[in-house]
């Protein structure tokens, strides 16, 4: 693990130049599935990023769509236009377009629901295995309590409820944040297992211990001596549960209890298409389904790469 | 042993307890019970008599009682949206429910296991990458596009199988069976698939690697070395020593495909619980969403009981590490 480019209290200068040499480049070089995944990956984020200044056509303005131009096929069909390359919806909304703003909200979800689980799982977990006795046990076993069911299943309950309590009114506009809310508190398990885990490790190590010597306070030897030995870890599992976060969104969404059709995802917006997959016109639901396909394929491709590569077992 | 065993058991009935409590707020906080099941025309008086008439005056405490010996007797209340008893409903779609999941079960392990046996003992065969590819694809889909993409090849295009409903059902007393009827059996099959997909590519990630760890281990090499047959040594040895983690994965997945189920079944308009479930959270059907939690929550926790009390009877090292762990 000292390889890699995680241990922050190296010099910038220093940092990079092992980056360069480390094994994990190497590995990545060595694999072209690995690049054309991240490559893939690096477009879907850039496009997110930039969909209002590079799609042909902003989706959710009802004033620049033409009701004329609905339902129109993809270009390559006899009766489509290469205005719309992948053809238009039941309100003539560019597909292309519409997939470039959906791919902004389901990452948009994706990383916040991230950051989210994983802040509240490595906290806990960190508290779990530094403070120990009842406190531990309280938090594993709701972690326990909480692995018996599938986060999917947890994140719609929570979905759920929480739109219950809501206003009809406002639910709405909460729908990113209740959804963001829902999945990451569907996810915080793994973190807080595998932070806790290492922490009882290092916790007896002789430099923690020494730093314990010198006086230093519980929450910086957290922060600066063990945290940084759990971070490899962490990072695979962020990867692959960014994956399975935007899996999360567009389920809830398509289902129809995530994000609402005004500022659609992905997933709402292959819920929208497949009303209209035996009317004929398939390109609504399709293309934004192979989307979603691509992102989470390329996704799940770097997460199992870098497990592997952070894995010295393997190497 | 027996101390293992109570010691399971307990922890259980603390998860059942957690999720009565939590299945109990829901239905007592998360909007007003009396709320739904009266007009809008009903004068103050009238909704306080039947306030009181249901308990809901009486401490939170007894009220929590009062619930958790309902839910023992399969007794949740009325359902806001349909105004029929929530215990009626679910028994009627239990059996669509229940039927989809044992069928997926069977396809991914009719599936799965070959397929892992192959890609475990020819690893570098083409068809074995073209099986990781396959797979890897199956973890990367959502359930719900795999049902799509099913529907659209095999009911738009091809116009082969049905793409929504169960089909004909018989009655067999309070069940109702669609696995008589040639149509019944026709509509369960891209479902089934749909819905067995993830567990099928798992099993074969999971055969092949107890595989090629079996293969490397002693006893086969011994095995080998006696001259045993190549057929005598993969099935009769190896294959049989990876059976333990793979049924053991089954029974603990079984709770994830009756979760699953409720994403295979609106894709597929399946007329079982989880669809019913989900129409429950859209309009915060309470009482509904109170007993499916309840229910699958009595399930899951049955399944990982039962699994675990297998997993000791069956391996006898637990039993000693067990011991040391009370």
């Amino acid at each position: 693990m000292s390889e890699t480019p995680l241990t922050p209290r190296a010099g910038e200068q220093n940092a990079l130049l092992r980056f360069l040499d480390s094994d994990i480049l190497y590995s990545f070089r060595q694999s072209k599935l690995t690049m054309l995944a991240a490559a893939v990956t690096a477009s879907y984020f850039l496009i997110a990023l930039f969909s209002p200044w590079i799609a042909p056509q902003n989706p959710f303005d009802l004033a620049g769509l033409n009701l004329l131009d609905s339902l129109t096929p993809p270009s390559w069909h006899p009766d489509g236009v290469p205005e719309f390359p992948l053809g238009t919806d039941d309100q003539g909304r560019d597909m292309l377009s519409a997939i470039m703003y959906g791919s902004r909200i389901s990452l948009a979800v994706g990383f916040a629901s991230v950051a989210f689980a994983a802040t509240l799982g490595i906290s806990l977990g960190l508290i779990s295995g530094y403070v120990g006795g009842a406190v531990d046990t309280v938090i594993m076993r709701i972690a326990d309590i909480q692995l018996t069911f599938p986060s999917i299943l947890i994140a719609l309950l929570i979905d759920g409820t929480v739109s219950g309590l809501l206003p009809s009114v406002a639910r709405e506009d909460t729908a990113f944040w209740v959804l963001t809310f829902s999945i990451g508190l569907s996810f915080w398990v793994q973190y807080a297992r595998t932070v806790r885990s290492s922490v009882l490790v290092e916790k007896d190590r002789e430099y923690v211990q020494a730093a314990r010597l010198i006086g230093l306070k519980p929450l910086t030897i957290m922060a600066r001596h063990v945290l940084p030995n759990v971070l490899g870890p962490v990072l695979v599992i962020a990867t692959i549960n960014l994956a399975l976060a935007v899996i999360t969104e567009a389920t809830l969404s398509f289902l129809g209890v995530g994000i609402p059709v005004t500022q659609p995802s992905l997933g709402t917006l292959i819920r929208i298409g497949n009303n209209f997959l035996f009317s004929g016109e398939w390109w609504i639901t399709i293309f934004p389904g192979v989307a979603l396909a691509i992102l989470v394929l390329s996704v799940n491709l770097l997460g199992d790469w870098l497990r592997d590569a952070l894995n010295p077992k393997l190497r | 042993m027996l101390a293992f065993m109570i010691r399971r058991l307990l922890q259980s009935i603390l998860v059942m307890f957690v999720v009565a409590l939590i299945a109990f707020l829901l239905f007592r906080f998360v909007g007003d019970p009396v709320n739904q099941m009266v007009g809008i025309e009903t004068s103050v008086e009238e909704r306080e008599a039947l306030r009181e008439r249901l308990g809901l005056n009486d401490p939170v405490l007894t009220q929590f009682v009062r619930f958790i010996a309902g839910a023992a007797q399969f007794e949740f209340g009325i359902s806001y949206q349909f105004k029929r008893p929530v215990a009626q409903m679910i028994s009627e779609r239990f059996p669509a429910t229940l039927e989809l999941s044992i069928m997926s079960a069977i396809f991914a392990l009719l599936v799965g296991i070959p397929m892992g046996v192959y890609t475990g003992l020819k690893r570098d065969a083409w068809l074995s990458k073209i099986f990781l590819t396959v797979s890897l694809v199956g973890i990367s889909l959502p359930t719900f596009l795999i049902g799509i993409l099913l529907i659209f090849l095999f009911a738009v295009q091809l116009q082969v199988l049905p793409s929504f409903g169960r089909g004909e059902v018989v009655k067999l007393g309070f069940w109702s069976t669609g696995l008589l009827t040639t149509s019944g059996l026709k509509a369960l099959i891209l479902p089934s698939i749909t819905l067995g997909l993830f567990q099928m590519t798992l099993i074969m990630r999971l055969v092949r690697s107890e595989m090629l760890e079996v293969m490397r281990t002693d006893f086969i090499k011994f095995a080998r070395a006696r001259g045993l047959s190549r057929r005598a040594i993969n099935f009769g040895h190896a294959l049989k020593n990876t059976m333990i983690p793979v049924l053991t994965i089954t029974g603990l997945q079984l709770g994830t495909v009756i979760a699953f189920a409720i994403i295979t079944e609106t894709v597929f308009s399946w007329p079982g619980m989880g669809l019913l479930f989900l129409q429950a959270v859209q309009n915060v059907d309470i009482p509904i969403m109170a007993a499916y939690l309840m229910l699958i929550g009595f399930l899951f926790v049955l399944i990982n009981l039962i699994v675990d009390l297998l997993y000791v009877m069956v391996d006898p090292r637990i039993r000693v590490d067990s011991k040391q762990a009370l």
